[in-house]
Protein backbone atom coordinates (compact mmCIF):
# COMPACT_ATOMS: atom_id res chain seq x y z
CA UNK A 1 0.00 0.00 0.00
CA UNK A 2 2.34 3.00 0.89
CA UNK A 3 4.49 1.75 -2.62
CA UNK A 4 0.86 2.65 -4.18
CA UNK A 5 0.60 5.60 -2.46
CA UNK A 6 3.71 6.81 -3.98
CA UNK A 7 2.55 6.15 -7.36
CA UNK A 8 0.07 7.84 -7.01
CA UNK A 9 1.89 10.66 -6.01
CA UNK A 10 3.76 10.25 -8.81
CA UNK A 11 0.43 9.82 -11.12
CA UNK A 12 -0.89 13.18 -9.84
CA UNK A 13 2.54 14.90 -10.36
CA UNK A 14 2.37 13.74 -13.77
CA UNK A 15 -1.17 14.83 -13.86
CA UNK A 16 -0.28 18.32 -12.74
CA UNK A 17 2.54 19.26 -14.69
CA UNK A 18 0.68 18.08 -18.34
CA UNK A 19 -2.00 19.90 -17.79
CA UNK A 20 0.13 22.56 -17.45
CA UNK A 21 1.51 22.10 -20.54
CA UNK A 22 -1.64 21.16 -22.20
CA UNK A 23 -3.47 24.16 -21.25
CA UNK A 24 -0.49 26.60 -22.18
CA UNK A 25 0.31 25.00 -25.36
CA UNK A 26 -3.47 24.69 -26.42
CA UNK A 27 -4.04 28.22 -26.22
CA UNK A 28 -1.10 29.03 -28.12
CA UNK A 29 -2.61 25.97 -31.03
CA UNK A 30 -6.09 27.91 -30.40
CA UNK A 31 -4.56 31.38 -31.27
CA UNK A 32 -2.53 30.32 -34.10
CA UNK A 33 -5.93 28.60 -35.68
CA UNK A 34 -7.32 31.85 -35.90
CA UNK A 35 -4.41 33.89 -37.29
CA UNK A 36 -5.27 35.36 -41.07
CA UNK A 37 -2.07 33.47 -42.53
CA UNK A 38 -3.09 29.86 -44.03
CA UNK A 39 0.57 29.48 -43.31
CA UNK A 40 0.17 29.44 -39.65
CA UNK A 41 -2.84 27.51 -39.88
CA UNK A 42 -2.41 24.85 -42.49
CA UNK A 43 0.65 23.51 -40.10
CA UNK A 44 -0.91 23.56 -36.94
CA UNK A 45 -4.29 22.34 -37.87
CA UNK A 46 -2.62 19.15 -39.83
CA UNK A 47 -0.49 18.38 -36.63
CA UNK A 48 -3.31 19.37 -34.23
CA UNK A 49 -5.16 16.52 -36.11
CA UNK A 50 -2.15 14.24 -36.37
CA UNK A 51 -1.76 14.08 -32.72
CA UNK A 52 -5.25 14.08 -32.09
CA UNK A 53 -5.72 11.11 -34.03
CA UNK A 54 -2.72 8.84 -33.05
CA UNK A 55 -2.78 6.83 -29.77
CA UNK A 56 -0.96 8.85 -26.94
CA UNK A 57 0.85 5.46 -26.13
CA UNK A 58 2.45 5.17 -29.72
CA UNK A 59 3.52 8.73 -28.97
CA UNK A 60 4.75 8.35 -25.56
CA UNK A 61 7.18 5.11 -27.09
CA UNK A 62 8.02 7.67 -29.86
CA UNK A 63 9.30 10.53 -27.44
CA UNK A 64 10.62 8.12 -25.47
CA UNK A 65 12.82 5.83 -27.72
CA UNK A 66 13.76 8.90 -30.00
CA UNK A 67 14.30 12.13 -28.54
CA UNK A 68 17.74 10.47 -26.96
CA UNK A 69 18.68 9.43 -30.15
CA UNK A 70 18.33 13.23 -31.39
CA UNK A 71 20.64 14.23 -28.00
CA UNK A 72 17.73 15.14 -25.77
CA UNK A 73 18.13 12.85 -22.56
CA UNK A 74 15.28 13.65 -20.50
CA UNK A 75 13.83 11.77 -17.25
CA UNK A 76 10.62 8.98 -17.94
CA UNK A 77 8.31 11.48 -15.85
CA UNK A 78 9.69 14.60 -18.02
CA UNK A 79 9.27 12.54 -21.13
CA UNK A 80 5.64 11.39 -19.95
CA UNK A 81 5.12 15.20 -18.92
CA UNK A 82 5.77 16.44 -22.48
CA UNK A 83 3.71 13.53 -24.08
CA UNK A 84 0.54 13.74 -21.76
CA UNK A 85 1.11 18.20 -22.46
CA UNK A 86 1.46 17.95 -26.26
CA UNK A 87 -1.56 14.91 -26.79
CA UNK A 88 -3.92 16.91 -24.15
CA UNK A 89 -2.77 20.26 -25.89
CA UNK A 90 -4.88 19.53 -28.86
CA UNK A 91 -8.09 19.18 -26.76
CA UNK A 92 -7.31 21.94 -25.02
CA UNK A 93 -7.45 23.89 -27.98
CA UNK A 94 -10.41 22.70 -28.91
CA UNK A 95 -12.04 23.77 -25.49
CA UNK A 96 -10.37 27.42 -25.98
CA UNK A 97 -11.52 27.63 -29.66
CA UNK A 98 -15.26 26.91 -28.45
CA UNK A 99 -14.97 29.27 -25.36
CA UNK A 100 -13.30 32.21 -27.81
CA UNK A 101 -16.60 31.65 -30.03
CA UNK A 102 -18.35 31.92 -27.48
CA UNK A 103 -17.33 35.51 -26.63
CA UNK A 104 -20.30 37.91 -28.42
CA UNK A 105 -18.70 39.12 -31.57
CA UNK A 106 -20.02 42.64 -30.59
CA UNK A 107 -16.73 42.64 -28.26
CA UNK A 108 -14.74 42.25 -31.11
CA UNK A 109 -16.19 45.27 -32.86
CA UNK A 110 -16.21 47.31 -30.04
CA UNK A 111 -12.93 46.14 -29.70
CA UNK A 112 -11.83 47.66 -33.34
CA UNK A 113 -14.20 50.64 -32.42
CA UNK A 114 -11.99 51.77 -29.76
CA UNK A 115 -8.98 51.29 -31.98
CA UNK A 116 -7.25 48.74 -29.61
CA UNK A 117 -4.46 46.86 -30.94
CA UNK A 118 -4.42 43.44 -31.73
CA UNK A 119 -2.60 42.43 -28.86
CA UNK A 120 -4.28 43.98 -26.29
CA UNK A 121 -8.01 43.06 -27.62
CA UNK A 122 -6.61 39.46 -27.30
CA UNK A 123 -5.05 40.31 -23.75
CA UNK A 124 -7.69 42.74 -22.42
CA UNK A 125 -10.94 41.86 -24.05
CA UNK A 126 -11.64 38.04 -25.37
CA UNK A 127 -9.18 36.55 -23.19
CA UNK A 128 -10.86 37.24 -19.60
CA UNK A 129 -13.99 36.24 -20.96
CA UNK A 130 -13.46 33.11 -22.92
CA UNK A 131 -11.29 31.98 -19.76
CA UNK A 132 -14.52 31.60 -17.86
CA UNK A 133 -16.29 29.67 -20.23
CA UNK A 134 -13.44 27.10 -20.64
CA UNK A 135 -12.60 26.51 -16.95
CA UNK A 136 -15.14 23.92 -16.28
CA UNK A 137 -14.29 21.70 -19.91
CA UNK A 138 -10.65 22.24 -19.14
CA UNK A 139 -11.15 20.25 -15.92
CA UNK A 140 -13.04 17.71 -17.75
CA UNK A 141 -9.66 17.13 -19.61
CA UNK A 142 -7.84 16.87 -16.36
CA UNK A 143 -9.91 14.37 -15.53
CA UNK A 144 -9.12 12.40 -18.88
CA UNK A 145 -5.23 12.90 -18.10
CA UNK A 146 -5.33 11.58 -14.34
CA UNK A 147 -7.23 8.15 -16.28
CA UNK A 148 -4.40 8.04 -18.44
CA UNK A 149 -1.31 8.29 -16.90
CA UNK A 150 -1.10 4.59 -15.98
CA UNK A 151 0.08 4.70 -19.71
CA UNK A 152 3.35 6.27 -18.11
CA UNK A 153 4.20 2.74 -16.86
CA UNK A 154 4.70 2.08 -20.31
CA UNK A 155 7.87 4.16 -20.22
CA UNK A 156 8.96 2.98 -17.15
CA UNK A 157 7.81 5.90 -14.82
CA UNK A 158 6.87 4.53 -11.27
CA UNK A 159 3.25 5.53 -11.37
CA UNK A 160 0.67 3.61 -9.76
CA UNK A 161 0.02 0.78 -12.27
CA UNK A 162 3.91 0.58 -12.00
CA UNK A 163 3.89 -0.04 -8.51
CA UNK A 164 1.35 -2.10 -8.85
CA UNK A 165 3.07 -4.56 -11.46
CA UNK A 166 6.41 -4.42 -9.10
CA UNK A 167 4.48 -5.54 -5.95
CA UNK A 168 2.60 -8.33 -8.56
CA UNK A 169 5.66 -9.69 -9.83
CA UNK A 170 7.36 -10.11 -6.18
CA UNK A 171 4.11 -11.69 -4.18
CA UNK A 172 2.44 -13.37 -7.36
CA UNK A 173 -0.50 -11.46 -6.32
CA UNK A 174 -2.33 -9.58 -9.25
CA UNK A 175 -5.68 -9.23 -7.92
CA UNK A 176 -4.99 -6.82 -4.75
CA UNK A 177 -3.07 -4.50 -5.69
CA UNK A 178 -4.28 -3.82 -9.28
CA UNK A 179 -8.04 -4.09 -7.85
CA UNK A 180 -6.32 -1.16 -5.38
CA UNK A 181 -5.55 0.86 -7.92
CA UNK A 182 -8.32 0.60 -9.94
CA UNK A 183 -10.63 1.73 -7.52
CA UNK A 184 -8.10 4.52 -6.21
CA UNK A 185 -8.80 6.16 -10.03
CA UNK A 186 -12.35 6.15 -9.42
CA UNK A 187 -12.52 7.37 -5.55
CA UNK A 188 -10.24 10.20 -7.19
CA UNK A 189 -11.93 11.27 -9.94
CA UNK A 190 -15.52 10.32 -9.47
CA UNK A 191 -15.74 13.64 -6.44
CA UNK A 192 -13.52 15.51 -9.09
CA UNK A 193 -16.11 15.24 -11.44
CA UNK A 194 -18.95 16.07 -9.03
CA UNK A 195 -16.94 19.41 -7.74
CA UNK A 196 -16.40 20.69 -11.80
CA UNK A 197 -20.33 19.62 -12.50
CA UNK A 198 -20.97 22.02 -9.63
CA UNK A 199 -18.83 24.34 -10.62
CA UNK A 200 -19.68 24.55 -14.22
CA UNK A 201 -23.25 25.32 -12.76
CA UNK A 202 -22.31 28.44 -11.15
CA UNK A 203 -19.61 29.84 -13.89
CA UNK A 204 -21.31 28.48 -17.33
CA UNK A 205 -25.07 30.09 -17.37
CA UNK B 1 12.66 -1.25 -44.06
CA UNK B 2 12.12 -4.51 -45.65
CA UNK B 3 9.45 -6.38 -46.41
CA UNK B 4 8.85 -8.81 -43.23
CA UNK B 5 9.28 -5.79 -41.47
CA UNK B 6 6.28 -4.49 -43.10
CA UNK B 7 4.33 -7.85 -42.97
CA UNK B 8 5.01 -7.62 -39.50
CA UNK B 9 3.04 -4.26 -39.82
CA UNK B 10 -0.11 -5.37 -41.54
CA UNK B 11 -0.29 -8.31 -39.41
CA UNK B 12 -0.52 -5.95 -36.38
CA UNK B 13 -2.61 -3.50 -38.47
CA UNK B 14 -5.10 -6.60 -39.17
CA UNK B 15 -5.33 -7.62 -35.46
CA UNK B 16 -5.59 -3.69 -34.23
CA UNK B 17 -8.78 -3.48 -36.84
CA UNK B 18 -10.41 -6.62 -35.56
CA UNK B 19 -9.99 -5.15 -31.60
CA UNK B 20 -11.14 -1.99 -32.83
CA UNK B 21 -14.54 -3.76 -34.62
CA UNK B 22 -15.42 -6.47 -31.38
CA UNK B 23 -14.95 -3.41 -28.74
CA UNK B 24 -16.96 -1.06 -30.84
CA UNK B 25 -19.58 -3.64 -31.43
CA UNK B 26 -19.37 -4.79 -27.82
CA UNK B 27 -19.50 -0.80 -26.91
CA UNK B 28 -22.42 0.01 -28.90
CA UNK B 29 -24.63 -2.20 -27.64
CA UNK B 30 -23.43 -1.60 -23.69
CA UNK B 31 -24.09 2.11 -24.95
CA UNK B 32 -27.71 1.74 -26.25
CA UNK B 33 -28.20 -0.90 -23.20
CA UNK B 34 -27.28 1.16 -20.53
CA UNK B 35 -28.08 4.64 -22.40
CA UNK B 36 -31.64 3.59 -22.66
CA UNK B 37 -31.31 1.92 -19.27
CA UNK B 38 -30.70 5.63 -17.62
CA UNK B 39 -34.07 6.88 -19.22
CA UNK B 40 -35.84 4.26 -17.35
CA UNK B 41 -39.51 4.66 -15.52
CA UNK B 42 -38.00 2.46 -12.43
CA UNK B 43 -35.12 4.44 -10.11
CA UNK B 44 -33.57 1.29 -9.27
CA UNK B 45 -32.80 0.47 -13.03
CA UNK B 46 -31.37 4.76 -13.43
CA UNK B 47 -29.68 4.37 -10.22
CA UNK B 48 -27.82 0.56 -11.01
CA UNK B 49 -26.80 2.10 -14.90
CA UNK B 50 -25.59 5.29 -13.13
CA UNK B 51 -23.34 3.00 -11.18
CA UNK B 52 -22.29 1.49 -13.92
CA UNK B 53 -21.56 4.83 -16.15
CA UNK B 54 -19.14 6.89 -12.82
CA UNK B 55 -17.65 3.34 -12.38
CA UNK B 56 -16.28 2.31 -15.84
CA UNK B 57 -16.09 6.24 -16.28
CA UNK B 58 -13.98 7.03 -13.62
CA UNK B 59 -11.40 4.36 -13.51
CA UNK B 60 -8.60 4.22 -16.18
CA UNK B 61 -9.13 2.03 -19.42
CA UNK B 62 -6.08 0.53 -18.79
CA UNK B 63 -6.52 -0.55 -15.02
CA UNK B 64 -9.10 -2.31 -16.04
CA UNK B 65 -7.27 -4.11 -18.70
CA UNK B 66 -4.52 -5.36 -16.67
CA UNK B 67 -7.30 -6.21 -14.15
CA UNK B 68 -9.08 -8.28 -16.47
CA UNK B 69 -6.28 -9.58 -17.84
CA UNK B 70 -3.99 -10.24 -14.73
CA UNK B 71 -6.36 -10.65 -11.77
CA UNK B 72 -9.65 -12.04 -13.13
CA UNK B 73 -7.68 -15.65 -13.32
CA UNK B 74 -7.20 -15.59 -9.78
CA UNK B 75 -10.73 -15.50 -9.69
CA UNK B 76 -10.92 -18.70 -12.09
CA UNK B 77 -11.29 -16.93 -15.20
CA UNK B 78 -8.83 -16.84 -17.95
CA UNK B 79 -9.23 -14.32 -21.07
CA UNK B 80 -7.55 -14.77 -24.10
CA UNK B 81 -5.37 -11.54 -24.77
CA UNK B 82 -7.29 -10.27 -27.15
CA UNK B 83 -11.01 -10.95 -25.53
CA UNK B 84 -9.49 -9.28 -22.09
CA UNK B 85 -8.65 -6.18 -24.57
CA UNK B 86 -12.29 -6.12 -26.11
CA UNK B 87 -13.99 -6.48 -22.80
CA UNK B 88 -12.15 -3.54 -21.17
CA UNK B 89 -12.47 -1.70 -24.38
CA UNK B 90 -16.42 -2.33 -24.88
CA UNK B 91 -16.91 -1.60 -21.22
CA UNK B 92 -15.72 1.65 -20.70
CA UNK B 93 -16.23 3.69 -24.02
CA UNK B 94 -19.83 1.50 -23.64
CA UNK B 95 -20.19 4.39 -21.03
CA UNK B 96 -18.89 7.10 -22.82
CA UNK B 97 -21.19 5.88 -25.57
CA UNK B 98 -24.04 5.38 -23.39
CA UNK B 99 -23.86 9.08 -21.85
CA UNK B 100 -23.70 10.44 -26.23
CA UNK B 101 -27.24 8.01 -25.95
CA UNK B 102 -29.21 9.63 -22.90
CA UNK B 103 -28.25 12.71 -23.85
CA UNK B 104 -29.85 12.22 -27.88
CA UNK B 105 -32.87 10.65 -26.48
CA UNK B 106 -32.91 13.78 -24.25
CA UNK B 107 -32.24 16.40 -27.16
CA UNK B 108 -35.47 15.04 -28.73
CA UNK B 109 -38.19 17.55 -28.34
CA UNK B 110 -40.38 16.88 -25.56
CA UNK B 111 -43.27 17.48 -27.81
CA UNK B 112 -42.64 14.27 -29.74
CA UNK B 113 -42.77 11.92 -26.64
CA UNK B 114 -46.16 13.44 -25.84
CA UNK B 115 -47.31 13.30 -29.74
CA UNK B 116 -46.91 9.28 -29.95
CA UNK B 117 -47.87 8.81 -26.33
CA UNK B 118 -51.20 11.02 -26.97
CA UNK B 119 -51.46 8.62 -30.08
CA UNK B 120 -51.42 5.60 -27.64
CA UNK B 121 -48.04 4.00 -28.72
CA UNK B 122 -46.28 1.86 -26.07
CA UNK B 123 -43.56 2.69 -24.74
CA UNK B 124 -41.37 0.72 -27.11
CA UNK B 125 -43.30 1.68 -30.11
CA UNK B 126 -42.60 5.09 -28.79
CA UNK B 127 -38.95 4.68 -29.01
CA UNK B 128 -38.45 2.95 -31.76
CA UNK B 129 -41.00 4.77 -34.38
CA UNK B 130 -40.21 8.51 -32.89
CA UNK B 131 -37.76 8.51 -30.36
CA UNK B 132 -34.68 6.51 -31.80
CA UNK B 133 -35.13 7.49 -35.58
CA UNK B 134 -34.33 11.38 -34.04
CA UNK B 135 -32.25 10.93 -31.85
CA UNK B 136 -29.37 9.07 -33.61
CA UNK B 137 -28.43 11.56 -36.23
CA UNK B 138 -27.45 13.71 -33.26
CA UNK B 139 -25.60 10.55 -31.64
CA UNK B 140 -23.19 10.42 -35.02
CA UNK B 141 -20.72 13.35 -34.45
CA UNK B 142 -19.93 11.81 -30.98
CA UNK B 143 -19.98 8.83 -32.26
CA UNK B 144 -17.15 9.03 -34.60
CA UNK B 145 -15.50 10.99 -31.73
CA UNK B 146 -15.32 8.09 -29.59
CA UNK B 147 -14.74 5.59 -32.43
CA UNK B 148 -11.34 7.76 -32.97
CA UNK B 149 -10.99 7.34 -29.30
CA UNK B 150 -11.33 3.83 -29.62
CA UNK B 151 -9.14 3.22 -32.09
CA UNK B 152 -6.39 4.78 -30.02
CA UNK B 153 -7.29 3.25 -27.35
CA UNK B 154 -6.31 -0.30 -29.36
CA UNK B 155 -2.97 0.53 -28.69
CA UNK B 156 -3.22 -0.15 -24.85
CA UNK B 157 -3.70 -4.12 -25.79
CA UNK B 158 0.43 -4.04 -26.65
CA UNK B 159 0.99 -4.20 -22.77
CA UNK B 160 -0.85 -7.45 -22.60
CA UNK B 161 1.34 -8.33 -25.22
CA UNK B 162 -1.27 -9.08 -27.92
CA UNK B 163 0.12 -8.83 -30.83
CA UNK B 164 -1.21 -5.32 -32.32
CA UNK B 165 -0.21 -2.31 -34.01
CA UNK B 166 1.91 -0.90 -30.91
CA UNK B 167 3.04 -4.37 -29.79
CA UNK B 168 4.67 -5.39 -33.48
CA UNK B 169 6.06 -2.06 -33.60
CA UNK B 170 8.11 -2.91 -29.90
CA UNK B 171 9.10 -6.04 -31.78
CA UNK B 172 10.79 -4.36 -34.79
CA UNK B 173 12.20 -1.83 -32.70
CA UNK B 174 13.71 -4.54 -30.89
CA UNK B 175 15.24 -5.98 -33.70
CA UNK B 176 16.06 -3.30 -35.46
CA UNK B 177 16.97 -0.76 -33.26
CA UNK B 178 15.55 2.23 -35.99
CA UNK B 179 13.15 4.05 -33.31
CA UNK B 180 12.04 6.79 -35.19
CA UNK B 181 11.40 5.74 -38.23
CA UNK B 182 9.04 2.70 -36.87
CA UNK B 183 7.33 4.80 -34.60
CA UNK B 184 6.68 7.76 -37.19
CA UNK B 185 5.47 4.68 -39.72
CA UNK B 186 3.06 3.82 -36.72
CA UNK B 187 1.66 6.77 -36.00
CA UNK B 188 1.18 7.64 -39.74
CA UNK B 189 -1.22 3.88 -39.74
CA UNK B 190 -2.94 5.22 -37.03
CA UNK B 191 -3.78 8.17 -38.67
CA UNK B 192 -4.75 6.51 -41.86
CA UNK B 193 -7.20 4.37 -40.27
CA UNK B 194 -8.15 6.85 -37.92
CA UNK B 195 -8.72 9.16 -41.09
CA UNK B 196 -10.60 6.37 -43.09
CA UNK B 197 -12.97 6.11 -40.36
CA UNK B 198 -13.68 9.65 -39.75
CA UNK B 199 -14.63 10.12 -43.75
CA UNK B 200 -17.12 6.49 -43.50
CA UNK B 201 -18.77 8.11 -40.20
CA UNK B 202 -19.35 11.33 -42.11
CA UNK B 203 -21.42 9.78 -44.38
CA UNK B 204 -23.39 7.50 -42.39
CA UNK B 205 -23.78 11.26 -40.37
CA UNK B 206 -25.16 12.86 -43.42
CA UNK B 207 -27.14 9.67 -44.69
CA UNK B 208 -28.88 9.52 -41.26
CA UNK B 209 -29.99 13.22 -41.29
CA UNK B 210 -30.95 12.87 -44.78
CA UNK B 211 -33.34 10.18 -43.89
CA UNK B 212 -35.10 12.48 -40.77
CA UNK B 213 -35.18 15.23 -43.80
CA UNK B 214 -32.28 17.50 -41.69
CA UNK B 215 -30.25 19.88 -43.65
CA UNK B 216 -26.95 18.26 -43.79
CA UNK B 217 -23.95 20.29 -43.50
CA UNK B 218 -21.89 20.78 -46.88
CA UNK B 219 -18.77 22.24 -47.09
CA UNK B 220 -16.09 20.91 -44.77
CA UNK B 221 -12.60 20.80 -45.75
CA UNK B 222 -10.31 18.07 -45.03
CA UNK B 223 -9.00 18.80 -41.86
CA UNK B 224 -12.38 20.96 -40.52
CA UNK B 225 -12.45 21.70 -37.10
CA UNK B 226 -16.06 22.82 -36.98
CA UNK B 227 -17.57 19.69 -35.81
CA UNK B 228 -18.17 19.39 -32.53
CA UNK B 229 -15.34 17.79 -31.15
CA UNK B 230 -15.48 17.40 -27.61
CA UNK B 231 -13.57 14.29 -26.12
CA UNK B 232 -16.65 13.82 -23.40
CA UNK B 233 -19.02 14.96 -25.35
CA UNK B 234 -21.56 13.34 -23.03
CA UNK B 235 -20.90 15.69 -20.26
CA UNK B 236 -21.27 18.60 -22.97
CA UNK B 237 -24.76 17.08 -23.72
CA UNK B 238 -25.48 16.41 -19.96
CA UNK B 239 -24.44 19.67 -19.06
CA UNK B 240 -26.48 21.79 -21.88
CA UNK B 241 -23.38 22.19 -23.96
CA UNK B 242 -25.36 21.00 -26.95
CA UNK B 243 -24.73 22.73 -30.01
Amino acid sequence: MPQILQGLWITIQATIYGSLVSFALGLVWAMALRSPTRWVTWPVSVFVEFIRNTPLLVQLFFLFFVLPGWGLTFAPLTTGVIGLGLHYSTYTSEVYRAGIDGVPPGQWEAATALNLPRRRTWIAVILPQAFRRVVPALGNYVIAMFKDTPLLAGITVADMLFQANSISATTFDYLEPITVVGILFVVISYPTSLLLRALERRLVR
Amino acid sequence: MTGALWQLFFEGLWITIQLMVYSAALAAAVAFGIGLARTSRFWIVRFLSGVYVEFFRGTSALVLMFWLFFALPLLGWQLVGIWAGTLALGLSYGAYGSEIVRGALQAVAPAQREAAIALSFTPWQRLRKVLLPQAVPEMMPPFNNLLIELLKGTALASLLSIGELTFQAKLARLSTGQSAEIYGIILVLYFAVAFVMTRIMRVLERRAKASVGRAVPKGEGWFSRKLPVEKQGPEALATGGKP
